[in-house]
């Protein structure tokens, strides 16, 4: 890997090598805690610090890690992170922690967070690994606060919680958008901003894995 | 050095020191974070009381308004109060789920499909100065369309009209059986009547709207659009509690004035 700068580590994840969009992973979370952007906030905090803290520490023992047991000593390090911030969160934010519920603890099984310590901090330096979790952790966090706002605005009328379209039940004009609620809605819009994100930057696009037939192409084009 | 670094006894080692490390972080964490979650949670359960029994003012301390509210521990197989368990720490959920501290309930008993039915309950009571029931708060729970819904039900002193209805745990849908939590529904159950003039469980979750000028407009409440069986879940669990296998014989006792 070609020596990167810290604020390449630190700013890339958040467009050019996003962990949702590019890596297409975590999306089970981000389909789970985007209904209010309170709680899409807390999570993203969460996420990012145990993305930040177990590349690091990961990153202070790399050399120490048999190969053997690698992944092993990965998700204790981890496992332990996570532990730690769910606790933390059920003392200063219950009522968050309450409606994240076991969203907190299903961080340990995050793809991104394994990938990171897995793909940078085993071979980089604490400091670098460190900002690698917090660029990893923001670019994260971009595609759910994105996601989030449009959920919650169009399927609830609100932001944080605080009305910002007036409800048809509680007499204003805006009948909300249910389906926004539910977890598919999240997959569409999180298509959209991968669709967005590839017309913007097209060398994102993935190459197609087969030709298609010559007449096929013909035809579809004819329809 | 690669060599030295794969064998057996250093791969053990290390394991055991990360586990050991990581081990000692977390119940360092969990221990000395234990009495705020323990505040968190049992503020947590006050408030809701307070909310439910519309006494609950922003700004105060909760600790200091739910001196107002005494909890008493009540025997469900006799309808009495007892001294049996310490209201405070009693565990209702938890023994809900001990054989010997709940029974079974019969297919036709259980409209909660709640299966079993703990021995004992703590209410809670709001008294007059004089010492009579100002309100009483019943905790109440059953099963909605994907989770158990906890909440309580306050009474007025007349055991049968509602003050409020409102659930602190439920893991339904947002949006749609979700809508239990909404203040413009809770705010429904309000003055509604619980039992008809012979005094049987007359309440429920109606499909669309209450016509007001129905008899029948004081026992009925609007269900939730678009989440039918979480209504009919709360039907059912508020007609169990109120009913024989639920804090009935209580209720008949509290009136009687032998509880």
């Amino acid at each position: 890997m070609a020596k990167a700068t810290a604020k390449q580590v630190l700013f890339e994840p958040i467009f050019s090598n996003n962990p949702i969009a590019l890596q297409i992973l975590g999306i089970c979370s981000a389909l789970a805690v985007t209904t209010s952007l309170s709680v899409t906030l807390v999570m993203c905090i969460a996420l990012t610090s145990v993305t930040a803290l177990s590349n690091f520490f990961i990153s202070i023992v790399r050399n120490q890690i048999p190969s053997s047991i690698r992944m092993i000593v990965q998700m204790v390090i981890i496992a332990s992170l996570v532990i730690v911030v769910d606790q933390v969160l059920k003392a200063y934010a219950y009522s968050i922690s309450k409606q994240l519920s076991v969203f907190v603890g299903l961080i340990i099984t995050n793809c991104i967070v394994m990938g990171r310590a897995e793909a940078f901090a085993m071979q980089n330096p604490p400091h670098m690994s460190f900002l690698d979790g917090v660029g990893n952790g923001l670019g994260y966090s971009f595609i759910l606060i994105c996601v989030a706002v449009v959920r919650e605005l169009l399927g609830a009328g609100k932001l944080f919680g605080i009305e910002i379209l007036p409800l048809v039940n509680a007499g204003g004009w805006y009948q909300p958008n249910g389906l926004l609620l539910l977890p598919p809605s999240a997959f569409f819009i999180i298509g959209l901003i991968i669709w967005g994100l590839r017309s913007w930057k097209t060398d994102q696009v993935e190459a197609e894995e087969f030709k298609m037939a010559p007449q096929t192409r013909a035809m579809k084009e004819a329809m | 050095m690669s060599s030295k670094k794969e064998s057996v006894v250093r791969t053990l080692t290390v394991a055991l020191l990360v586990c050991l490390v990581c081990s000692v972080v977390v119940s360092a964490a969990a221990v000395a974070l234990k009495p705020v979650q323990t505040t968190n949670r049992l503020q947590d359960k006050q408030r809701n009381i307070l909310q439910i029994a519309g006494l609950y003012e922003e700004g105060r301390s909760i600790e200091e308004q739910f001196q107002q509210i005494t909890p008493r521990l009540v025997d469900l197989r006799t309808g009495e109060f007892s001294d049996a368990q310490d209201p405070l720490t009693f565990d209702q959920q938890k023994a809900s789920k001990d054989p010997d501290m709940s029974q079974q309930l019969t297919g036709e008993q259980d409209i909660a499909s709640i299966r079993r039915r703990a021995d004992y309950s703590t209410v809670y009571v709001v008294e007059n100065p004089d010492g009579s029931i100002k309100t009483l708060i019943l905790p109440i729970h059953g099963y909605g369309l994907w989770s158990t819904l906890y909440g309580f039900m306050a009474l007025e002193s007349d055991l049968e009209t509602v003050v409020g209805l409102g659930f602190y745990q439920h893991a339904e849908t947002p949006g749609l059986g979700g809508e239990v939590d909404n203040p413009n529904w809770k705010a429904q159950w309000q003055g509604k009547v619980v039992y008809d003039e012979s005094g049987d469980v007359d309440i429920s979750v109606v499909k669309g709207s209450v016509d007001p000028n129905s008899p029948k407009a004081e026992h009925q409440v609007d269900g939730l659009a678009g989440a039918t069986l979480t209504s009919r879940g709360v039907e059912s669990l508020v007609r169990f509690w109120l009913g024989e296998d639920g804090f009935g014989p209580f209720l008949d006792h509290l009136r009687a004035g032998e509880a």
